[in-house]
């Protein structure tokens, strides 16, 4: 077997006394639908920003494909290979659905300065292929007739899509869903379970997602890790998983689960 | 589909040079409609390069007359050393043009050296700096001797003329339209509609802020040295903080990231200040209502409370003229 894609060890995280994070350790293999789960302020988004290095771990490392990516600019953590989207959207809302697609692309753009403001041959013809691979994502998601409006005019739903594009842009290798399915209806959630899927075998990225949805995490994940207040309390298959008497606890409250 | 567009702005800007040149020949422009209209060129230029800082990178400068202070005084320092009269020669313009692109270029130098600090600051805190940074400016150059201390450096030759404040105007235009819409151009606007976002999708933004300044900057100095070759000197005061938040009045009254905006706010809130000072004269001698110019200011002030009221954002908003839009393929 080899290296797990995304391996977490011993991560700590704390907010001035509160350790919001404690003792992490555990591996995203390639390939697969790693979901983490648990109840609000569990510490699931914090493990996001722990990893996308908006915050920078307090103990512990982080390894992606094999290097240790603990105190990393956010945007050079993304030049590695990891995307993310946002439980509360973050578009950018006054560019064209095209636009928000084509600043993730940025990065990888070999046209310097001088030639962005002359407008030189090699500039417009690597402008029109990005513009073109963009096209293709906006297709994927079912947002072609929205690729040229302003984005703050979209529907809640074409905002989720159109985030999940953006970070596909970016060409990772490990996409991190923060609530995907977070004010959606039960059909919009089963659209995209389809399309979580769809992404993972068409563009051959590992997914790891938050929910705490339960039906979502077990319909998609193929592994699954459950937090609460920071600490794990199970992990394995989501089958497994649920059944598991601390992980109805904490859901549930420990009442429920003696009665 | 680029190389049908694109002369839009060409013919744009030649129709309006064409114009403006027959009606200074035919007599109907005197000499100083012709200062107003040069003026309010370089404000042009001065609107459209903070627009890029505040308007499109989102980040906020209340010090850019200071830039315009670094390549007025630096490209003026080296024209009076050079000359001490009119040009005369085709050379004596291409100096010129050397010493109006230094300025611009130490303008640029300059920023640099203000915005990589200062731009880890956000919102109110960046503002402060700026601010700070133009007040040194004036400061620095009411002190210094050499170029004239108060009373200004005095004795530049008339370089700057129609002709060459348009084509500077112009062309400043088309380098940022470009910058706007290329993918550089992209990264700052997304820095300014959610710098978080723009990070996690791989912007440098740190990388861009500055840039965005470093951009900006040159381009301030680059009208700094227009406007001293124009007025024939440069004077610490014409340079203060009045002078950035006049900038910044126009970057706001033309539409926040319009560069369209920009353009028409600066020849309207010119043409303003100039129509209400010849308005209060006449209402004062011809009309005999008692109104000092005083009133000048007040009524401006006014407009652009009246103007902020109706249409908070700006002239524009943050569309543009067609006339500066590049369409795209759209499949």
């Amino acid at each position: 077997m080899s290296a797990p894609l995304l391996s977490i060890q011993d991560m700590s995280h704390w907010f001035g006394g509160l350790k919001a994070v404690s003792n992490f350790t555990f591996d995203v293999p390639e390939g697969v639908i790693y979901g983490l789960i648990g109840p609000n302020g569990s510490g699931k988004t914090t493990t996001f920003n722990l990893v996308t290095g908006i915050y920078t771990p307090t103990q512990g490392k982080i390894l992606f494909q094999g290097d240790d990516i603990v105190g990393m600019k956010p945007f050079k953590i993304v030049h590695k290979g990891i995307a993310r989207t946002f439980q509360n959207l973050r578009i950018f809302s006054n560019l064209t659905v095209m636009d928000n697609i084509r600043v993730a692309r940025h990065f990888t753009s070999k046209s310097g300065i001088f030639a962005s403001f002359l407008r030189m041959p090699s500039f417009m013809r690597e402008t029109e292929q990005v513009r073109e691979e963009c096209m293709d994502l906006i297709k994927l998601m079912n947002l072609e007739k929205r690729a040229y409006e302003i984005a703050k005019n979209l529907p809640y739903g074409e905002l989720r899509r159109l985030e999940v594009a953006r970070a596909l842009a970016t060409k990772p290798k490990l996409i991190l869903l923060d609530e995907p399915a977070a004010g959606m209806n039960p059909k919009e959630t089963e659209d995209l379970m389809k399309l979580v899927r769809r992404v993972r075998d068409e563009f051959k990225v590992t997914i790891f997602l938050i929910e705490h949805h339960m039906k979502f995490v077990t319909g998609i994940c193929e592994r699954v890790k459950v937090i609460d207040f920071g600490e794990t309390i199970a992990e394995g298959k989501p089958e497994d998983v649920v059944k598991d008497v601390k992980v109805l606890e904490a859901y549930l409250g420990r009442k429920a689960v003696v009665c | 589909m680029d190389k049908i567009k694109l002369p839009k702005l060409l013919i744009a800007g030649a129709i309006f040079y064409v114009v403006i040149q027959i009606l200074i020949h035919t007599g109907v422009l005197n000499g100083y409609f012709v200062v107003i209209i040069n003026r309010s060129l370089i404000f042009v230029i001065l609107a459209a390069t903070l627009n890029l800082i505040n308007g499109i990178t989102g980040q906020f400068s209340l010090g850019h007359m200071g830039f315009a202070a670094v390549g007025a005084y630096t490209s003026g320092t080296i024209t009076t050393l050079v000359y001490h009269l009119s040009p005369r020669s085709f050379t004596d313009n291409l100096i010129f043009l050397a010493a109006i692109v230094i300025g611009g270029i130490a303008a640029a130098v300059v920023g640099f050296l203000i915005g990589f600090p200062s731009l880890r600051l956000k919102g109110d805190y960046l503002a402060i700096v700026t601010l700070g940074f133009g007040e040194i400016i004036r400061t620095i150059l009411n002190n210094i001797d050499y170029v004239g201390g108060p009373r200004g450096l005095l004795g530049i030759p008339k370089f700057s003329n129609f002709t060459v404040i348009f084509l500077f105007t112009f062309f400043t235009i088309v380098l940022l339209r470009n910058l706007v819409i290329s993918s550089h151009g992209r990264a700052m606007l997304s820095i300014r509609e959610n710098e978080l976002a723009s990070e996690l999708v791989g912007v440098n933004t740190t990388r861009y802020k500055v840039l965005g300044f470093v951009v900006g900057a040159f381009f301030a100095g680059i009208a700094g040295g227009l406007l001293c070759h124009l007025l024939q000197i440069a004077h610490p005061t014409q340079y203060g903080f009045y002078a950035s938040a006049l900038i910044l009045i126009m970057v706001y009254a033309g539409g926040m990231g319009s560069l369209t905006g920009s353009i028409i706010a600066a020849f309207s809130l010119t043409f303003l200040t100039e129509g209400l000072r010849v308005g209060i004269d006449w209402l004062r001698d011809t009309v005999g209502i008692p109104i000092g110019s005083e009133w000048t200011m007040v009524i401006y002030a006014l407009l652009l409370i009246f103007i902020m009221l109706f249409r908070t954002e700006g002239f524009m908003g943050m569309k543009e003229s067609s006339i500066l839009i590049i369409e795209e393929k759209k499949v």
